[in-house]
């Protein structure tokens, strides 16, 4: 079953948002004055597809449907793909330190035994815990859905990482060398799955759903009723996982 | 006894010396984190907060919950307490200074934490803490000059009135960290609010008598019967206000279904539930209950120092099985399937924190006690009581 769709806007962080915009008035004009509050991951609206020098369109809210049913049992395709694409190649002694922006997970139903595999990932939540926890705003949702991590502004604090119900972040625990230009990543700061934003802004889908030789992953457009991924989460039951959270996801899985 | 002013001195400087080494060795195992990445820490992508956010987070609750004292005098109106509020102050400002120097040197970016003041989040409860902890540094510190300075005696009761809601405000943060996380299983409970605001009220007033103690002993001086008397109670109320509160927490937890794995992983069939039983709920709680109402022990001020030390004891197992329990438990993300993966899913996490990690949290606990050493040495904070007056406002109380 599909959730039902939230605002995003939803009463919860508006009352966050003024209960600590209250706790800030006290003393934060006395501190710095001067400083503006960033509305981070609002954008102006843009009706076309991206190109360079525009802002991403709230029109648009990208997202996976991901069909549990065809993925096949063992297969790290989009794994290799998304890690080959995004330049996350360390290999550190304690498995537990290496960023995963992607990763299979095995279920076995305990009422029946029935076997199904999966890749998991940010959910791109409409409505993310990280982006209410994280104290400087890095962790931030773009207008079109795509829920990112500013590497200039994360501190590192794993707060956002305690706060994701998903296991989709991770810290990068080593000094990194040779990195994908289009990915920046860096030591000490908190990452996840972008959904190939720099593909995505070109035109192109995000390279796990490209790799995929089963053709269990769908990409595009869950505002865009003519999309195929929009007519698809229309025509048969979908999940959300932690759908009790409503924190409302642009990845949706099929088969579950 | 009363030690030769020569010695005396000497002692001093030793330490100073040793409280400084140690923040020392501290901020070196942090620049090497800093240097090497978190690689070095037995932290990872599931237990995230290790034993620095331990030590940190006991250093910040003590800190706030040590100005109680103060409040005791100036908000309450205890005559007992008056005198014992600078030195109240003065503990709060060093052990906050301590804890914020190790989770600000734990972060990946330490370097960069002027932008936590420059970009502001205010849905983030961390964001908050931006405003929280230079306003607490702020009252404490115009509190402790009222207090020092005669010509600002007529402000002291402002002071002490703002000083006293500011950490009610500041604790409320402190527990709002994880009462506001919707993840994991041990968090997400807004009863950690107050839960955390005893539990300062505890553990700050059992580091101030410790720290009282000290000092007495360092002048010759014995504490009067009836401060010792009066404080233990204090102390002995809140210890069984704290178990209340963890009673009802687990209850509570293990009321709801989906929680019933994680209560029973956490008091029954873990590492954590050792800790659980024996060093938070035996060493912490129930042993210095009986130490502080026991009139064999609870006249004598070794032993109630003792139940003060224990409860110290007590209140750093408590926040590892709270912290470092509550991430080892795997995320319930598809209830009733077995899940596996390379990243650890659905399997339990076992954290040993490293050696930079253990130097780091010491230099914590250096700082806050070279803080203390100076503090107390350079100012008059040994508290002066009035005992004749003393008697007369118990009389009237009694």
């Amino acid at each position: 079953m599909t959730a039902p769709q939230t605002p995003d806007r939803n009463p919860r962080r508006a009352f966050i948002a003024a209960a600590g915009a209250g706790v800030a008035g006290l003393g934060f004009a006395a501190i710095a004055p001067g400083l503006h509050l960033m509305a981070v991951g609002e954008a102006n609206a843009a009706t076309e597809a991206r190109k360079a020098g525009t802002a991403a369109s709230p029109a648009v809210r990208w997202g996976l449907l991901i069909d549990a049913g065809k993925c096949a049992p063992g297969c790290t395709k989009c794994i290799d793909a998304c890690h080959t694409e995004n330049g996350v190649t360390e290999k550190l002694p304690d498995p537990r330190q290496n960023s995963q922006w992607i990763r299979k997970i095995e279920l076995v139903d305990r009422r029946d035994g029935r076997k199904t595999e999966l890749p998991m990932m940010c959910q791109h939540c409409a409505n993310p815990p990280c982006v209410d926890v994280c104290p400087t705003g890095a962790s931030m949702k773009r207008a079109d859905g795509i829920v990112l991590v500013d590497r200039h502004t994360c501190i590192g604090c794993r707060y956002c990482m305690m706060a994701c119900p998903y296991k989709a972040r991770s810290l990068v625990h080593v000094p990194l060398t040779e990195q994908n230009p289009e990915v920046p990543r860096g030591q000490g700061c908190v990452e996840s799955c972008t959904l190939c934003v720099h593909r995505v802004d070109k035109g192109q889908t995000p390279a796990c759903v490209e790799s995929c030789p089963e053709g269990a992953m769908l990409f595009g457009d869950l505002n865009d009723p003519s999309s195929a991924i929009a007519k698809r989460i229309a025509s048969v039951p979908t999940t959300q996982v932690r759908a009790d959270l409503r924190l409302n996801h642009g990845v949706r899985y099929q088969g579950l | 006894m009363t030690l030769n002013p020569r010695h005396e001195e000497g002692l001093f400087y030793l330490l100073a010396a040793i409280g400084g080494l140690v923040s020392a060795i501290g901020i070196g195992a942090a620049l090497y984190m800093e240097h090497s990445g978190h690689v070095v820490t037995g932290m990872n992508n599931q237990v995230v907060w290790g034993l620095p956010h331990v030590v940190a987070i006991f250093l910040i609750v003590a800190a706030s919950g040590v100005l109680n004292v103060a409040s005791m005098g100036s908000v309450f109106g205890r005559k007992l307490y008056k005198p014992r509020a600078p030195l109240s102050g003065l503990l709060a400002l060093a052990m906050i200074s301590g804890g914020l120097a190790v989770i600000m040197l734990d972060l990946g970016r330490a370097d960069r934490i002027i932008v936590a003041a420059t970009h502001f989040n205010p849905t983030s409860v961390f964001g908050w803490n931006v405003i929280l902890y230079p306003v607490f540094y702020g009252v404490v510190a115009v509190y402790l000059w009222t207090m020092m300075e005669r010509r600002m005696y007529p402000w002291m009761k402002v002071a002490g009135y703002a000083t006293f809601i500011w950490r009610i405000v500041l604790t409320t943060g402190t527990g709002s960290i994880f009462a506001f996380l919707v993840a994991r299983q041990a968090y997400g409970t807004a009863l950690l609010a107050p839960m955390f605001i005893i539990m300062s009220f505890c553990w700050g007033l059992a580091v101030f008598l410790v720290v009282q103690s000290t000092m007495y002993a360092w002048n010759g001086l014995t504490l009067p019967p009836l401060v010792l008397q009066r404080m233990k109670n204090l102390l002995a109320t809140f210890v069984a206000a704290v178990l209340y509160f963890t009673i009802v927490l687990h209850l509570v937890n293990a009321y709801f279904a989906k929680n019933i794995a994680f209560e029973y992983f956490i008091l029954f069939d873990s590492e954590f539930a050792g800790m659980f039983w024996v060093g938070q709920i035996l060493l912490g709680t129930l042993l210095p209950l009986a130490l502080l109402f026991n009139p064999a022990t609870a006249s004598k001020a070794l032993w109630v120092n003792v139940a003060a030390l224990l409860v110290v004891v007590g209140a750093c197992f408590h926040l590892y099985v709270f912290i470092i329990g509550g991430q080892a438990f795997p995320l319930d993300m598809f209830p009733g399937y077995d899940v596996k993966s390379s990243f650890m899913d659905g399997a339990v996490d076992h954290y040993r924190a490293s050696l930079p990690e253990l130097l780091l949290s010491l230099g914590g606990l250096g700082i806050a006690f070279t803080m203390t050493t100076i503090g107390v040495r350079i100012l008059h904070f040994l508290p002066q009581d009035d005992l004749a007056e003393l008697e007369a406002a118990t009389r009237a109380t009694d």
